[in-house]
């Protein structure tokens, strides 16, 4: 995993989250003219061709060499091999080598091509509602007192398996769905990220990466045995060129016959060729994969659950799959042939003009109150904004406050990050004013993990800022402030909630503030 | 859309309910029968969790494991997934079914009682959405 953070750092500005219309896009003069489809807003890190039908990863740079490497192979073993082997041997081989080739080739298009089980990001009325039933799970908080992590317990066939929210796509992720930071995407049954391949692999997708690994095991054995096959008829056809007597003797005395070879030096030749050295190799690696993925499919697990050792017994007596039907045929049959469940997020459908649409990352203005501008956000942008008020915060001497609200106790995502620190922290809709200048992200970041805790809380709850206050880097009061504002963006619309605004805000500072 | 549907979309939106999923049996898609105390005053709470339940047994369908799913799984597999060119899948059958049901109920039960019910598909399969429309006067017909 890497962060792939491409836009550099820019003067952050408070987003909200609207709950009118707001597509970047559609401005009042485009929506006239033009009705978008849903694939030109979608929120994620994707790319789509063929007006929606086709969806990949960002980085498709592997999933070409993949496909120029299968086609180069498969293209000289056909040129070159195919019509000795079929006038010497039988046509049978061609015939079975092509319908592998197409097989692999399909398969291979089928898993790149096609949504992996992206779940689509949470309306803003979703995320409002889940926000206030968090807020009410945690109760009243003290000063000093931290809400606990945002997870909730869920008991599947006897085994308990906590649900934890994630914020870019502000939902409770449903069991084994993980977040791909690569393609900012929630996916279900989430397997890993395969560059080769181009996409995630996920619930729509991994039979069709499981049988393309698998009938590329096949393809590559079959073309690397009928290259050695063609190499050895060859070498058997051709006269050997012996010069000296000391060749014969060597020839005789050797057992294992790689001297006739080696002397043959067509032979040679076609060992050193390019089919032989890419099979070679592809063949351990690709059936070393796929084994594992039978072994997988067997036992019903993931690739993501398997590395971090989910259900296996060393984690705990009474340790078990709760996903696992039993019997391996079962499990199987279930991740082969089980029904295909459609695409979520219904790329090519059009936008509905009032419709509300999920709350991406560069959030247009539309029907939202004008006072904020608007720039593009990135996720880590925000993070690293948050976690330098808490910075400035902290060292501040003016306030003499610790950043003893992240204090002691359970570290929360942080702990099950793989990457690097910036892709674990959760990125969200929030972003706080920032000027500050010089403050790098990764040292800091890393120093303080705590921070990494303070950004899943605060950055969850909208920050607004009224265009009066501006931020300003040395004092740390209004850093507090701004960081203390948890208002949920419902409240900013209903004139009613301004009490618990109010109500947040001072919780806030307190919050921060305490000794 | 029938009459009283027309008049909901003039009516202005009070709240939203969202019922979320369940997922003790596992990740098939299944909501919470559990009755939100928004709808309280609003709905029967005998006539919500029929609903809900209906729902559920959809669903279920669609992501059974049987005999049926298996062989269409199989025949997709050996025509290289090129038949779903021409044929719809099973899931998506009884996505068309629940759809037809949504409409049937928002038509006869819920309009009346100023709700309306969000096709989950159209969530994401996380939430059943329930509109709660402010007038009431439009329910008494």
């Amino acid at each position: 995993m890497h962060l792939g953070v491409e836009e550099p750092i820019r003067e952050c500005q408070y987003n909200q989250i609207c709950t009118h219309n707001s597509s970047p896009m559609d401005t009042p003069h485009t929506k006239k003219k033009k009705i978008k489809r849903k694939w030109q807003v979608f929120p994620g890190r994707n790319k789509f061709y063929c007006n929606g039908r086709i969806m990949m990863a960002k980085q498709t740079g592997v999933f070409y060499l993949t496909t120029v490497l299968i086609l180069v192979t498969s293209g000289l073993f056909f040129a070159f091999d195919c019509p000795f082997l079929a006038s010497n041997l039988t046509p049978a081989i061609p015939a079975i080598g092509g319908v592998l080739f197409v097989f692999v080739m399909g398969m291979l298009l089928r898993a790149s091509f096609s949504d992996p089980g992206v779940l689509p990001r949470a309306t803003p009325e979703e995320a409002a509602d889940i926000e206030r039933q968090i807020d009410a799970a945690n109760g009243p908080s003290g000063p000093g007192y931290r809400p606990p992590p945002r997870t909730r317990e869920v008991v599947i066939n006897g085994q308990a398996v906590k649900l934890k929210y994630c914020f870019t796509c502000k939902i409770f992720r449903p069991p084994r769905t993980s977040h791909c930071s690569l393609c900012d995407n929630c996916v279900e049954r989430f397997d890993h990220h395969c560059p080769w391949v181009g996409n995630c692999v996920g619930r729509r997708n991994y039979r069709f990466f499981y049988l393309f690994i698998l009938s590329l095991s096949f393809l590559t054995i079959f073309i690397f045995a009928f290259v050695i096959t063609h190499v050895i008829l060859n070498a058997l056809q051709k006269p050997l060129a012996l010069n000296t007597v000391a060749d014969f003797e060597a020839v005789q005395k050797d057992p294992t016959g790689l001297a006739f070879l080696v002397l043959s030096k067509t032979a040679l030749l076609d060992i050193l060729s390019l089919k032989l050295v890419v099979c070679f190799f592809s063949v351990w690696s690709i059936v070393g994969l796929s084994g594992f993925h039978t072994y997988l499919i067997s036992s019903n697990q993931t690739t993501n659950e398997d590395i971090k050792g989910s259900w296996s017994s060393k984690r705990g007596k009474g340790n078990y799959n709760p996903y696992s039907y039993g019997n391996f045929i079962t499990n199987c049959c279930a991740a082969l042939c089980g029904p295909l469940p459609p695409s979520l997020i219904d790329r090519r459908g059009f936008i509905q003009p009032d419709t509300p649409q999920p709350a991406a990352q560069t959030n247009g203005t539309g029907a939202c109150p004008s006072n904020q501008v608007q720039s593009h956000m990135c996720a880590q942008d925000q993070c690293i904004q948050s976690t330098k008020f808490v910075l400035q915060a902290a060292t501040n001497p003016l306030l003499h406050s610790q950043p003893i609200i992240l204090g002691g106790g359970a570290p929360l995502q942080a702990k099950t990050s793989l990457g690097g620190p910036c892709s674990t922290l959760g990125p969200s809709q929030a972003s706080l004013p920032s000027s500050i200048p010089g403050l790098s992200c990764g040292g800091e970041l890393m120093a303080l993990r705590d921070s990494e805790i303070h950004c899943h809380h605060h950055p969850h709850h909208q920050h607004f800022i009224s265009p009066e206050e501006t931020p300003s880097p040395t004092a740390a009061l209004p850093c507090a402030t701004h960081l203390g504002h948890n208002v949920h963006p419902a409240q900013l619309f209903d004139p009613a909630s301004q009490d618990s605004l109010h109500e947040d805000s001072v919780r806030g500072l307190v919050k921060l503030s305490s000794v | 859309y029938t009459h009283s549907l027309q008049d909901l979309r003039q009516a202005a939106v009070a709240s939203k309910v969202f019922v979320q999923r369940d997922y003790t049996s596992g990740t098939i898609c299944k909501f919470q029968t559990k009755f939100p105390a928004e709808l309280e005053s609003r709905i029967d709470k005998q006539q919500f969790e029929e609903t809900i339940q209906t729902l559920n047994n959809l669903y279920a369908e669609a992501e059974k494991l049987g005999g049926r799913s298996y062989l269409e799984g199989c025949l997709a597999c050996l025509t290289a997934y090129t038949i779903f060119l021409c044929m719809e899948t099973h899931y998506e059958k009884v996505l068309k079914k629940i759809a037809k049901y949504i409409q049937e109920q928002n038509e006869k039960i819920y309009a009346p009682l100023g709700l309306l019910l969000t096709d989950p598909i159209e969530r994401g399969l996380r939430v059943v959405e329930i509109t709660i429309f402010e007038d009431r006067s439009i329910g008494s017909r």
